[in-house]
């Protein structure tokens, strides 16, 4: 009987051993050069982030919609017939509803309906992320919140995340609704949550994001914050600005100069 | 158990074994049947003569090279592939791969449906714009 227990555990141990020595084996023999790399002329930022001057909005952006139709033809944004249907990347609302907190009865005139372009804030403490329950949406290293639209089950836990709005769902096939598509950019497909990426297939060949390089009236500006000569820098250093919702502790990365 | 029973229990276990395999015993006796449907004969749709990898390891591979290029880029934003002779190319269904592979239904879907197999590959990515008049297939 203790013979054959002896026999048993000797065979099992070394079957064990065995099972994991191809692990080791193959561990060594993987392929260990790096077989993916990114563009050399990709823009390599830290910590993305996006300042809007809405002092220059009140001329600017009445009646403009350069950035909005740019973002949304290269990204295969569709118009949607009915606004419950709606989705959007970038969008345009009154200063009162971008900024709820900052806004009373006594508001200046020209605050007063002031258009103000809100989109993803990216913020640097996404709620979004937080719960989403198949890791579809996550923050990137350079602070850019993306999407892995293989991976998103529509649950939209997301869209009651987002203090912002900022995500919308393709309740209906969205090819149906693009006169257009940009051949070089997926389209989305029904069940599918979707918002701003930042741009990450222009900033990985060294674009600026499609709505900053449309505005003509520099209302946009990208940059680095990490880097102290960018743009967003610069303005940041030198103006007051406001985000949007600051009290809920999202961290917003999009900076508006009042 | 009495030794009484052993004929009924052997039998009653040749029966269980039977029911569990028939489908292996089935296919057996069609397989002849089955072998007659030739393997499909695929079209490009243009006149590139290399992938990025060999035509056998992206027969049976494509799937997880697709897999592991889509987690490069969106999860590592690391956009080049370099393929086993050193070539770079951008990681993209739609640009790269399609861009040979221009003839959707004559090369994916072909295959596809041969083997049963219904990716929703292009529920998102758009397929090129193929004209059959324009390049008209080779084989049938």
């Amino acid at each position: 009987m203790d013979e054959s227990r002896r026999r048993f555990l000797k065979i099992i141990g070394l079957s064990t051993l065995g099972l994991s020595g191809t692990a080791v084996v193959e561990a060594f023999a993987a392929d260990k050069a790096d077989r993916y790399l990114s563009y050399e002329q990709a823009f390599a930022g830290k910590k993305w982030a996006m300042v809007i001057d809405l002092s220059k909005a009140a001329q600017a952006c009445d009646g403009c919609r350069n950035c909005i139709d740019a973002c949304h033809r290269i990204h295969n944004v569709p118009d949607m017939d009915l606004p419950k249907n709606e989705v959007k990347w970038i969008w345009k609302d009154n200063f009162e509803h971008a900024f709820p907190a900052q806004t009373h009865h006594y508001l200046e005139q020209n605050y007063q309906g002031r258009p103000s372009i809100v989109l993803c804030n990216h913020c640097d403490n996404p709620p979004c992320v937080r719960v989403c329950p198949t890791k579809a949406t996550f923050k990137r290293a350079d602070g850019i919140v993306a999407m892995d639209y293989h991976r998103c089950i529509g649950c939209r836990y997301c869209m009651s995340a987002c203090p912002y709005g900022s995500r919308s769902l393709n309740w209906r096939d969205p090819r149906e609704f693009l006169n257009e598509t940009n051949k070089e950019f997926p389209t989305r497909t029904r069940g599918v949550v979707e918002k701003c990426n930042f741009c990450v297939e222009r900033l990985a060949q060294g674009l600026m994001p499609a709505c900053v390089a449309a505005c003509k009236e520099g209302v946009l500006s990208f940059g680095d914050l990490n880097d102290p000569a960018s743009d967003v820098s610069a303005l940041l250093s030198k103006h007051h600005t406001i985000r949007r919702k600051p009290h809920l502790g999202t961290q917003p990365r999009i900076y508006y100069i009042v | 158990m009495t030794m009484k029973d052993r004929p009924l229990i052997a039998l009653f276990i040749f029966m269980l074994v039977f029911v569990l395999t028939l489908p292996l015993w089935i296919n057996l006796l069609t397989l002849s049947k089955g072998r007659d449907i030739a393997a499909p004969e695929l079209d490009l749709g243009g006149d590139a003569k290399l992938c990025v990898e060999s035509t056998e390891f992206m027969k049976a591979h494509h799937m997880e090279l697709l897999n592991q290029w889509r987690d490069s880029v969106v999860r590592n934003s690391n956009r080049i592939y370099i393929n086993s002779q050193g070539k770079r190319f951008s990681m993209s269904l739609q640009n790269t791969c399609m861009e040979c592979h221009q003839d959707k239904e004559g090369f994916c879907d072909r295959c596809h449906n041969y083997v049963g197999v219904t990716p929703k590959c292009w529920d998102c990515h758009i397929e090129p714009k193929f004209s059959i008049k324009e390049h008209p297939r080779e084989t049938h």
